[in-house]
């Protein structure tokens, strides 16, 4: 065992392309990260940004979006809804202060499961250099006592 | 002998209290039907006499503003104690609506900005501090928190009443229903209910002649000439919040020429607003490679503050990463 930071992904699949992707990666004994937990969804047109939130503000570190290949979406053209999506999410992450590159959008077909199981490992990786998320647990510090304004230097008010 | 009825102002503007003065003549239902026992913004009263009351002696208590400090976070909990029907009135009891958008900074750049940037010029650094002596005794100002945040998760409430402010048509039906349940012709709504709104969305309510149509860019609604008055909003570009927001106001921005901004909060099953109103914008967008996409996206300056103007403090996330982190 080592004590590096192994982070949690949750990794929302398509059924008709990356979850059989998964599934050939993991038929054909392909090695890849274990950090990463499956949801599948019938399509990534089907994700909602709010699932990606719920991910990350309930403790995962990264959020990884896999979907058919553009062109290929089994509802002809969901995907691309996945990605306009994906792109305006990233942009309201940074804004609160999230590293966009927690959160990535991958196509693979579902004779790819080299590729599922490369870029998986790949952004296990990513994340791990990124740190812990660890959305909010400081809360529970403050629960009682509030936050106390200490300016830098703190100069007698002139009487 | 009449029951109690409370009005409370925590991080908030104040325009909660107009909107219920504006409801005109139902103002004099309220005292008629009600004995007016705690008002800061109307009539004076002690924090000590509400202390001293019974526990839920109160009946109403409309709580308006968000819980900033620990002022506002004792008298939250103490009407909670003192009141039967604690209900949150308005966008920032609600969740956080525009002082929630503090929560993108850290609470010390807030006092820096506030009181040592170029506009405020304090050459002596001179802060404001929580307790100080005088000759009399040791003085306290109240202390901030680290976030704002919405009333709920201080305290248990009973109802939600949206808005910003909340309209008045709205806050004069509730007066009535409360009226009516004082004197055994009504029943209150469920616990938990959000009340004096609709169960829909603000385009529900918008007349303006929806097409199912994509746009190339988005722009801010002064650069659009001349906005056409019958036409969805989000179809010529502009950012319109509507698909996202709780009906109730009648969409009275749409109507008058100009974009929701979402002051209603999320609408009937909503879990987190942002994500609805992204899932929205991305709908419109007519392309589909990534370049062209964000080219799109670039016509939104501040997607954050879009797609949270007033629901920060009670999104998911609540706060920016740096706004968590307690500082030193």
């Amino acid at each position: 065992m080592t004590d590096q930071f192994e982070p949690t992904i949750i990794g929302f699949t398509c059924n008709w392309c990356s979850y059989r992707a998964s599934d050939l990666a993991g038929t054909a004994r392909m090695k890849y990260a274990p950090n990463v937990r499956l949801i599948r969804l019938m399509c990534s047109g089907r994700l909602d940004p709010t699932f990606v939130l719920r991910a990350l503000s309930d403790g995962a570190d990264g959020v990884m979006i896999t979907g058919c290949h553009p062109g290929e979406c089994h509802y002809i053209e969901q995907n691309y809804k996945a990605l306009r999506r994906y792109l305006l999410l990233k942009r309201v992450l940074a804004g609160m202060g999230i590293e966009p590159e927690r959160v990535k959008l991958v196509w693979a077909s579902a004779a790819e499961g080299a590729k599922f199981a490369a870029e998986t490992t790949a952004f296990v990786e990513e994340v791990r250099k990124l740190g812990p998320l660890s959305w909010g647990k400081d809360e529970s510090q403050d629960k009682h006592s509030s936050f106390i304004i200490q300016p830098s230097s703190e100069k007698e008010v002139p009487a | 002998m009449k029951p109690k009825f409370a009005m409370y102002w925590a991080a908030s503007c104040g325009g909660c209290e107009i909107a219920v003065l504006n409801t005109h003549e139902k103002i004099l239902d309220v005292d008629a039907n009600f004995d007016v026992v705690f008002w800061p913004v109307a009539m004076d009263a002690k924090y000590h006499d509400v202390e001293a009351m019974e526990d839920g002696s109160i009946l109403l208590t409309l709580f308006n503003g968000g819980i900033r400090n620990d002022e506002n976070e004792h008298i939250a909990k103490l009407l909670r104690q003192k009141s039967k029907i604690l209900v949150a009135f308005g966008s920032c009891a609600c969740e956080g609506c525009i002082p929630g958008l503090a929560n993108l900074s850290p609470v010390g750049d807030i006092v820096h900005t506030a009181f040592n940037t170029l506009t405020t010029d304090n050459p002596n650094e001179i802060y404001p501090r929580t307790s100080y002596d005088v000759p009399e005794g040791e003085l306290h100002i109240p202390t901030l928190s680290r976030m704002v945040r919405p009333l709920e998760q201080v305290v248990d409430v009973d109802y939600f009443m949206p808005g910003c402010p909340p309209e008045s048509h709205q806050i004069a039906a509730v007066i009535d229903l409360v009226i009516k349940v004082v004197k055994g012709e009504a029943e209150l709504p469920p616990k938990g209910s959000v009340i004096g709104a609709g169960d829909s969305t603000v385009c529900d309510e918008c007349p303006r002649a929806r097409n199912v149509k994509f746009i190339k860019e988005f722009k801010r609604i002064q650069d659009v000439a001349p906005v056409d008055p019958a036409l969805c909003l989000l179809e010529q570009g502009i950012p319109c919040n509507g698909p996202a927001t709780r009906s109730g106001c009648n969409a009275r921005c749409p109507q008058a020429g100009a974009q929701c901004i979402g002051c209603y909060g999320p609408a009937e099953g909503v879990m987190d607003y942002g994500a609805r109103l992204i899932t929205a914008f991305s709908s419109v967008i007519d392309a589909n490679t990534p370049e062209e996409i964000d080219h799109i996206l670039d016509g939104i300056p501040d997607p954050t503050g879009q797609v949270y103007r007033f629901n920060l403090a009670g999104s998911l996330l609540k706060a920016n990463k740096e706004a968590w982190k307690v500082e030193r």
